[in-house]
């Protein structure tokens, strides 16, 4: 094979130049299980890039594939201008932080950090400066002595995040790394985390299967869904312009609006609205936040829906109510609290915001 | 939580157990020890050192004692070097085969003791298996009589009896190392004899320690393998305390080893416990 068979739509080439690490048709099974099929993804220098999916996805498998603990049916990978995919892991330009972290139980905190140092056989002076340093970013300073039974959790993800990061790999691959960690906790070190790989310019290959957090921390995000590439955008991109109905789905809540084109308008059961489309049948995402009530706001061109509410849901900042509308259809609609109307009610939306998305990716 | 009728009948058995065949069978020998044996052969209960006196100054005791220990370490260190290297493999390598070696390695264990001992004789002894071998393919002329009825033969033997009391802890060790810390090795940039140096070995030290104590402990107190295949050059100390309690009809005296040898196996295995406890790591 000599190019990719999945396009991926509507990428946003963030890569200027030469990329750091390129995924060239890579492919695993085990035994008859296919787990990853035809992946190819650039990661540009200094970038974070999530790779989402569900569990089962095969987001780990591509991760472990980047590592090197396992290897790929077929494909290559490239770095620098080398090929690495016949490298063994500890060959690699590449640092992991573990899902469970795996801190060596026998060894402290500081020669934790400092094993990649030591194997590398470092002079004595420049491991203790560059551990030093280290710990100290991530705050870990006054735990140095300790073993990695003795921190919690959270101290624990930093050692390892230390571990990794003093070696000054070109590429930190994390394996969902936040999971294991309560939910403040979590948004804190997400933050903590972003503002590291900032820092340190690294690029960060981030797996996790939490959208939300793969959209505050990336710049890119690479959406797996059953070992095959869904979509590949910035977080606003992949949000606001879904290739698929899976992305339009995944990502956040929506409406997907079945129904068919033809002759320049869209026709979704009693609703119909001007497009620019070729003629077919045709699915439209439209996001909870872009229904409104008829009236609230002056929509040109603004479709017109009445339904009943049927079930609503507080959430703080926002308030969601479900809205029966005849045919079957029924719509999320997602507004500020105390704005939400209950029993019979209007909504309407711009035709611009029900965005057309596939079924499944494109092939050529 | 539990009913009073309940916790006695968990507890007083085994209590009654260790009460009855343990503490005062020991204590029974702990007060030998003390005793001696008249001219008439009776034993006189009148209480004395002459005992643990004569175990210092006779040298033939204190002699076999160190000579015991001397196979028993032999023992330790062959079975160390045979079933850690079987353990690593079985664990880290032995992929879907793995059972099925387990099951192997087992199985000898439950053939008597005896049996294997008398294998042993068959193989080693002068028109044995072995000689047989040497005399066939013309290495040797006669046969090699120094095989059998040596300490070379005891050692050997043990070390077939007791290398899978070793391997077992130590694969047990093993098995419970977590593999992503021997990833997160190479990830580091250690190869693969750095990460067993740095990172499988320190990890699996309890499984050798207790492997290493269970076949000197064993090998020490054996008294069959060296009535088999020991010859006179092979006898080991428990020989010395079965004829003493036998032949000899010296019951003080062979109480008084008997306890010098248990007082050195409990502060083995309190040493072994204690060092296991500092290299592990939950």
């Amino acid at each position: 094979m000599t190019s990719p068979t999945i396009s991926v739509p509507a990428t946003t080439e963030s890569a200027s130049g030469s990329p750091l690490l390129s995924i060239r048709n890579v492919a695993k099974n085990f035994g008859h299980n296919v787990v990853l099929r035809d992946i190819s993804l650039d990661i540009a220098p200094g970038e974070f890039l999530s790779i989402l999916g569900e569990s089962g996805s095969g987001k780990t498998t591509l991760l472990r594939i980047i590592a090197g603990f396992e290897t790929a049916s077929s494909g290559e990978l490239w770095m620098a201008g080398a090929r690495i995919d016949h490298q063994p892991p500890y060959r690699r330009p590449v640092n992991t932080v573990f899902q469970n972290y795996a801190l060596f139980p026998h060894l402290s905190v500081e020669e934790n950090v400092g094993y990649g140092l030591r194997v590398a056989r470092r002079p004595a002076a420049e491991i203790v400066q560059r551990v030093s340093e280290a710990l100290d970013k991530v705050k870990m300073t006054a735990h140095a002595k300790k073993k990695p039974s003795k921190i919690s959790g959270g101290q624990q993800q930093r050692v390892a995040l230390a571990r990794a990061l003093v070696n000054r790999p070109q590429l930190l691959l994390l394996d969902e790394p936040l999971s294991a960690l309560d939910a403040n906790l979590r948004r804190q070190m997400q933050l903590e985390l972003k503002s590291l790989q900032r820092e340190v310019g690294i690029a960060f290959v981030f797996v996790t299967h939490d959208q939300e957090e793969a959209m505050v921390m990336s710049d890119r995000i690479a959406l797996l869904r059953s070992g095959e590439l869904e979509q590949v955008a910035t977080p606003r991109e992949i949000y606001s312009r879904p290739a698929t109905a899976y992305v339009a789905q995944f990502l956040g809540q929506t409406n997907l609006l079945k129904g068919e084109v033809r002759s320049g308008l869209a026709r979704c059961g009693a609703l119909s609205w001007p497009v620019s489309l070729r003629d077919g049948p045709a699915i439209f995402s439209l996001r909870p936040e872009h229904l409104r009530l008829e009236g609230a706001e002056d929509l040109p061109f603004a479709v017109q829906i009445r339904g009943r509410v049927i079930h609503q849901a507080f959430h703080g900042p926002t308030e969601s109510i479900r809205v029966q509308c005849g045919d079957g259809l029924v719509l999320l609609m997602r507004a500020p609290s105390g704005h939400v109307p209950n029993g019979e009610v209007s909504l309407e939306f711009s035709p611009a915001d029900a965005i057309p998305v596939r079924e499944s990716p494109e092939r050529i | 939580m539990f009913s009073r009728t309940y916790r006695m009948l968990v507890t007083v058995p085994p209590l009654a157990w260790v009460a009855v065949f343990l503490l005062v069978p020991y204590g029974l020998m702990f007060c030998y020890s003390f005793w001696s044996v008249s001219s008439l052969q009776t034993i006189v209960h009148s209480w004395n050192l002459k005992n643990y006196q004569e175990l210092l100054q006779k040298p033939v005791y204190w002699e076999t004692l160190l000579r015991s220990m001397w196979i028993a370490v032999r023992v330790m260190l062959f079975s160390l070097f045979l079933g850690y290297p079987l353990a690593y493999f079985l664990s880290f390598h032995a992929g879907k085969r793995k059972d099925l070696l387990y099951q192997m390695v087992i199985i000898p264990l439950w053939v008597s003791y005896l049996v294997r001992a008398y294998a042993w004789k068959t193989i080693l002894g002068s028109d044995g298996v072995l000689n047989a071998l040497l005399e066939r393919i013309h290495l040797t002329h006669h046969p090699v009589e120094f095989l059998l009825y040596s300490p070379f033969a005891v050692v050997l033997t043990l070390t077939h009896i007791y290398t899978p009391f070793t391997f077992l802890p130590i694969y047990a060790a093993l098995e419970h190392i977590p593999r992503n810390l021997i990833e997160a090795s190479h990830d580091l940039g250690a190869n693969s004899a750095q990460t067993f140096w740095k990172i499988i070995f320190p990890l699996s030290i309890p499984g050798v320690l207790a492997g290493a104590t269970f076949a000197f402990v064993l090998s020490l107190g054996d008294f069959l393998a060296p009535l088999l295949l020991g010859g006179p050059s092979g006898i080991m100390i428990s020989n010395v305390v079965v004829s003493l309690f036998g032949a000899a009809y010296n019951w003080p005296l062979g109480a008084a080893i008997a306890f010098c040898m248990l007082l050195l196996v409990v502060s083995l295995l309190f040493l072994s416990e204690r060092l296991e406890k500092k290299w592990s790591f939950s």
